[in-house]
């Protein structure tokens, strides 16, 4: 493999849990719920995913709790923002810090260990050896598991009936039920999938990319993951590009280093990105007449 | 029998009071679940903190001295949140006004005279300065003040990282990861036999007292609250939503600096890594819990800042982690909004032809 491939190998490992939760935030907003929580999701996640992985020796087992952890710490803001119709800013926000609180709290017996498991690498042979995009075909199930995700998201989200209810719930959630579709069922799930694609992509930071659980692992990416969110435009596919940008954003560091640019500083380099991101996004928006999903943030309430 | 919610035609003070309380008790029995898994008991726990922040004098002065950083951020944090700007970026906007000080103190070489006023200055006008790029963002682009204040954070926390581990790393520090002490000149004098830093202490009763009569007396108060309302209507109305924001954000984040001189120049004399244990995170509890009135985000603040100390003392005797803070502050804020809605809608239950409701 040339350098430019290895290069994007480890740009798309990077961006890999970014992508997942940013893929789970997307369908979330669409159905017009914001969840501002899901760094806190993704450290539940991350913890879940590692203590299982920990306990039963099985990384599946792992990714499997992680995803039901993140799933049902979800449907916390499901209910405050769906069922009671909450301001979802700030339910999000008390659900990012207790997400974060609540992992410390419980993990802090697995500070440290080391993981002997780790998921199968799976090379395909012949497209490994293509220059650069080379570098898209030698990693493991997971990450193959969100490149397959974002094209499969964007067919349900815009070619089947479920889509149309999603995206009709998140417009004019008045229509939507005039029309029979159940809003406030299709929110939920909206929520409960945002959570297990958030909890996946957590357990990925721990049980593949930096193994191992500590404190502050999610190092803000539920928060990047939220950006990535309006710079895809909430459209499935554009999460691929974004989240592998960051990705790219996050070994740019790595190898600046090597100049002798002090680590602290280009620590700083992914949240200065997500800025720079969002400004470009939101001109973006203002160009093409986009905007955010109609009823994002609003609850339902039938009248009478 | 059925349940169902009705809207209240008035919601009284009484009721938004209680139930804001209620919001706190019912987050103790919840918190205590998460003790119980960690293997701690509960009551013991609950015993430990209320005794270790108003079980003695020595605990008392210590929930005050939190209550300083904390309630500056909290009461600066009512005024923006009253125009909906939602600014979590009070922890950011901390550090960089204690790293304002901090420069002021050792570098600057001003007149030992002027330069507590000028370290109060300099972390006011930088706090502030911290907050008008998201402030700009939010008012000329609608991009989330929430996302922007945030990632402010994470980049004020690399700053302190690279400052204190670099250029102003102290030369008489072993290799410590913080800055000299400062001279005894630009220390905050404190209430003897106390880390009471009592500038701060006046600058907060100050800052409260001065927002609560803005809020509820003048016109700017009067064009904030309208901003929060219904921004369209402020516009109709010809009140500058731009100049509002900014005008709330600058203020918060000026007020977050000014608790960041406190605890520099007051707590720690000099500049370390940990400078803050996140409390501007933790001062958004009792900005809500004071239900954004100033006087009530006051005491609420000190309210908060006893579970603070009582939770310090349960880390160190019950070996719990400092993140500890967090489980709260989530707990305690998604019940009292929850509970808002409790506040504006009566709960009927309807059994047979009889209404019961709460």
């Amino acid at each position: 493999m040339d350098i430019a491939a290895s290069i994007l190998a480890e740009a798309v490992r990077a961006g890999t849990p970014l992508m997942l939760a940013t893929l789970g935030e997307i369908y979330c907003e669409r159905s017009g719920v914001l969840n501002l929580g899901l760094d806190g999701v993704m450290t539940i996640g991350a913890l879940a995913g590692f203590a299982a992985t920990w306990l039963t020796g099985s990384v599946w087992i792992g990714l499997a709790v992680a995803m039901l952890a993140g799933g049902l710490f979800s449907l916390i803001h499901g209910f405050t923002s769906i069922s009671l119709g909450v301001n979802q800013t700030v339910s999000g926000l008390a659900l990012a810090m207790l997400g974060t609180g609540v992992s410390s709290l419980l993990g802090t017996k697995y500070v440290g260990l080391p993981l002997r498991e780790s998921l199968p690498l799976l090379q395909i042979p012949v497209l490994t050896e293509i220059p650069l995009a080379g570098g898209l075909f030698c990693h493991d199930p997971v990450v193959y598991l969100g490149m397959v995700l974002s094209i499969a998201m964007w067919l349900i989200l815009f070619k089947t009936r479920f889509g149309i209810a999603v995206r009709a719930v998140g417009e004019k959630p008045e229509a939507a039920d005039a029309a029979g579709v159940n809003v406030q069922l299709v929110r939920y799930l909206c929520v409960f999938l945002g959570g297990v694609l958030g909890g996946l992509g957590g357990a990925y930071v721990t049980l593949s990319y930096t193994p191992g659980w500590r404190e502050g692992v999610m190092m803000g990416r539920g928060w990047i993951a939220l950006a990535l969110t309006i710079f895809s435009l909430w459209n499935p596919l554009g999460s691929l590009i974004g989240a592998y940008l960051f990705g790219g954003v996050e070994v740019l560091q790595f190898h600046l280093q090597e100049y002798g640019v002090p680590a602290s500083l280009l620590g700083a380099l992914p949240y200065v990105s997500t800025i720079v991101v969002l400004i470009a996004s939101s001109l973006g928006l203002l160009r093409k007449r986009l905007g955010a999903p109609a009823a994002l943030g609003t609850p339902y309430r039938r009248e009478g | 029998m059925e349940i169902r919610l009705e809207r209240r035609q008035t919601v009284s003070r009484r009721i938004n009071v209680s139930s804001r309380i209620l919001a706190v008790l019912l987050s103790l029995p919840l918190i205590g679940l998460l003790f119980a898994a960690y293997g701690v008991n509960p009551v013991d726990a609950y015993l430990r903190i209320f005794t270790g922040a108003f079980g003695s004098p020595y605990g008392f002065c210590e929930t005050i001295v939190k209550t300083l950083p904390i309630g500056l951020c909290a009461v600066g944090l009512t005024l923006a949140y009253r125009a909906r700007v939602l600014n979590i970026g009070a922890e950011g906007q901390l550090i960089i006004g204690s790293m304002a000080a901090t420069w002021v103190a050792l570098y600057s070489g001003l007149p030992q005279s002027i330069i507590i006023i000028v370290m109060l200055l300099a972390g006011f006008i930088l706090g502030a300065a911290w907050a008008l790029l998201p402030a700009l963002l939010k008012s000329r682009l609608n991009i989330s003040e929430v996302i922007v204040t945030l990632m402010m954070n994470y980049i004020s926390l690399k700053l302190l990282d690279y400052v204190v581990t670099g250029p102003w790393r102290g030369l008489t520090q072993w290799g410590f990861p913080q800055t000299d002490p400062f001279p005894s000149y630009a220390r905050l004098p404190m209430i003897v036999g106390t880390r009471i830093h009592y500038y701060t202490l006046i600058l907060l009763l100050a800052s409260t007292l001065i927002l609560y009569v803005l809020m509820k007396r003048t016109k700017i108060g009067y064009e904030v609250k309208v901003v929060g309302g219904n921004p369209d209507a402020a516009k109709y109305a010809g009140i500058s939503v731009t100049k509002n924001i900014l005008l709330v954000m600058l203020v918060s984040g000026g007020l977050a600096g000014v608790a960041g001189v406190g605890e520099v120049a007051g707590i720690h004399g000099r500049l370390i890594r940990g400078i803050s244990p996140g409390y501007g995170y933790t001062a958004i509890i009792p900005a809500w819990l004071g239900g954004l009135d100033p006087l009530a985000t006051l005491i609420a603040s000190f309210f908060i800042s006893g579970l603070m100390v009582g939770g310090d003392a349960i880390q160190i005797s019950l070996r719990l982690p400092s993140s500890l803070v967090y489980v709260f502050n989530g707990m305690i804020l998604l019940l009292i909004i929850s509970s808002e809605v409790l506040a504006k809608y009566r709960i009927v239950i309807k059994i047979g032809g009889s209404r019961i409701w709460i």
